[in-house]
């Protein structure tokens, strides 16, 4: 029974996501539904319910939210932000869900991978002599493939 | 009107013809554009991994335009969203301005928090104005129908850009390939996401999303998609024979950049605009213009 599991969940972790850039308006939520209605990946795949995500941070689903893959689907895209009657900053809150996964370490291997490129390189495609060759046949200014003082910035921070 | 470029990751590497167009238009409508080579990424693909690091990283890029008193001019949606933000949160938190100075100083670099950041649309917009692009046009487009593919972060999140144009009935890429003498088609969920932020987690719901608007593309009649961010063009250009193949539909719709679309009513020919690098072939619509020029 779903009633049963309650005491598993993380009665605290509402507080936890509501303290991240961005999610700090979440109690303001009353679960009307707009920013479902509005979203256009669950137009095509029902597993992405932004209003679910909201509630289920009240309900402490902590486990179930970073270790699954429906805060992944959000393509960013702001509609539901745009349109929430409260000015819950669901966007925003939907990759605060993904900043806490990625600490807890459940990131998709994707996301661990462009952000290692962009760390090692500062950006997320170094530009390789066959880039460079096709951009002095286009007429193009040819640009450093790694960038020093990015690479350095993000080094110094962690 | 002199800008520094910002190309960002994906444009000089897989979107030359978008870089190739936007640099002959803006020379012929006399904005300059200056490189600035120690740009690096925006910081958008880190904002999933850690937003902290996201913010740093535009703020570098910022601090760097800043530093040469150039507002800075995107290509990329993406990127013009995660500068453009990055820039309106440290022009009103002075604390956290603090904060990113802390780590910038360390690389020899300090942000005032006052870089301007515009697409290369909205430039052609309200700094060069449509009367002078008309004025540019020396090739009839023929009404060429044209469907306009907003995507989302030229507009939103529409606080960032201080309500510069409603989200939710926007009307500046019509106006612009109107300027250029082609029609611009209404169709069905014009303003939804094209669904390149998915492909990383979930290629089939992508691909679905892009599915849904070629699907209305190509019933309101449209013979082009226009886009403004290399990320769309990767769902709708380089992604529609894969959508064609998985879906068993048939759109061979062409995907242009905006400039492209202004070059050729400016009079440049297809090499100069890179309409050999789309992925769906452009000759059709250059042959009926120009002769296949």
């Amino acid at each position: 029974m779903a009633e049963c599991q309650m005491e598993n969940r993380s009665a605290g972790f509402a507080a936890v996501v509501v303290r991240e850039p961005g999610a700090e308006g979440i109690r303001s939520c009353y679960a009307c539904g707009t920013c479902t209605a509005s979203c256009p990946v669950r137009r095509v795949n029902p597993a992405y319910n932004p209003r679910r995500l909201i509630r289920m941070i009240h309900l402490g689903m902590k486990d179930e939210i970073l270790k699954g893959n429906e805060i992944w689907l959000c393509s960013s895209c702001y509609t539901c932000q745009e349109r929430c009657p409260e000015g819950v900053r669901i966007t925003d809150t939907i990759i605060a869900l993904r900043n806490l996964a990625v600490r807890e370490g459940h990131a998709p291997s994707g996301i661990s991978m462009q952000a290692n490129l962009i760390k090692s390189q500062g950006r997320l495609y170094a530009l390789d002599e066959f880039d460079e060759k096709k951009r002095k046949k286009a007429g193009l200014p040819l640009l450093v493939p790694e960038v020093e003082g990015a690479i350095k910035l993000l080094e110094k921070k962690e | 009107m002199k800008y520094a470029l910002f190309l960002g990751c994906t444009i000089p590497a897989r979107s030359r013809n978008y870089e190739m167009s936007a640099r002959v238009v803006a020379h012929k409508l006399d904005i300059e554009l200056v490189d600035i080579f120690d740009f690096s990424c925006c910081g958008f693909p880190l904002k999933s991994s850690d937003s902290g690091q996201a913010g740093l990283l535009a703020a570098r890029n910022l601090a760097l335009a800043e530093a040469q008193g150039l507002p800075i001019c995107t290509l990329c949606s993406a990127c013009t969203s995660m500068l453009a933000e990055e820039a309106h949160v440290l022009r009103r938190n002075k604390a956290l301005l603090d904060k990113v100075n802390v780590e910038l100083n360390k690389v020899g670099l300090s942000y005032g928090g006052h870089a301007e950041v515009k697409h290369f649309a909205r430039v052609l917009l309200e700094d060069v104005g449509l009367d002078r692009i008309r004025k540019a046009v020396t090739v009839d487009l023929k009404c060429l129908p044209v469907a306009t593919h907003y995507g989302c972060h030229y507009l939103k999140p529409s606080e960032i850009y201080d309500g510069t144009e409603d989200p939710e009935n926007p009307s500046s890429l019509e106006a612009l390939v109107e300027a250029a003498g082609a029609r611009s088609v209404e169709y069905e969920h014009k303003r939804e996401c094209c669904g390149g932020a998915v492909l990383v987690a979930d290629e089939e719901t992508a691909l679905k999303m892009a599915k849904r608007k070629l699907d209305h593309v190509k019933k309101a009649g449209s013979k082009v998609m226009s886009v403004v961010c290399p990320f769309c063009s990767v769902m709708y250009d380089d992604n529609q024979k894969s959508i064609e193949s998985r879906f068993e539909a048939d759109y061979r719709i062409p995907v242009l950049f905006l400039p492209q679309i202004l070059g050729l009513a400016m009079g440049f020919d297809r090499k100069e605009l890179g309409l050999n690098m789309n992925v769906v072939k452009t000759k059709g619509i250059t042959e009926e213009i120009v002769g296949g020029k």
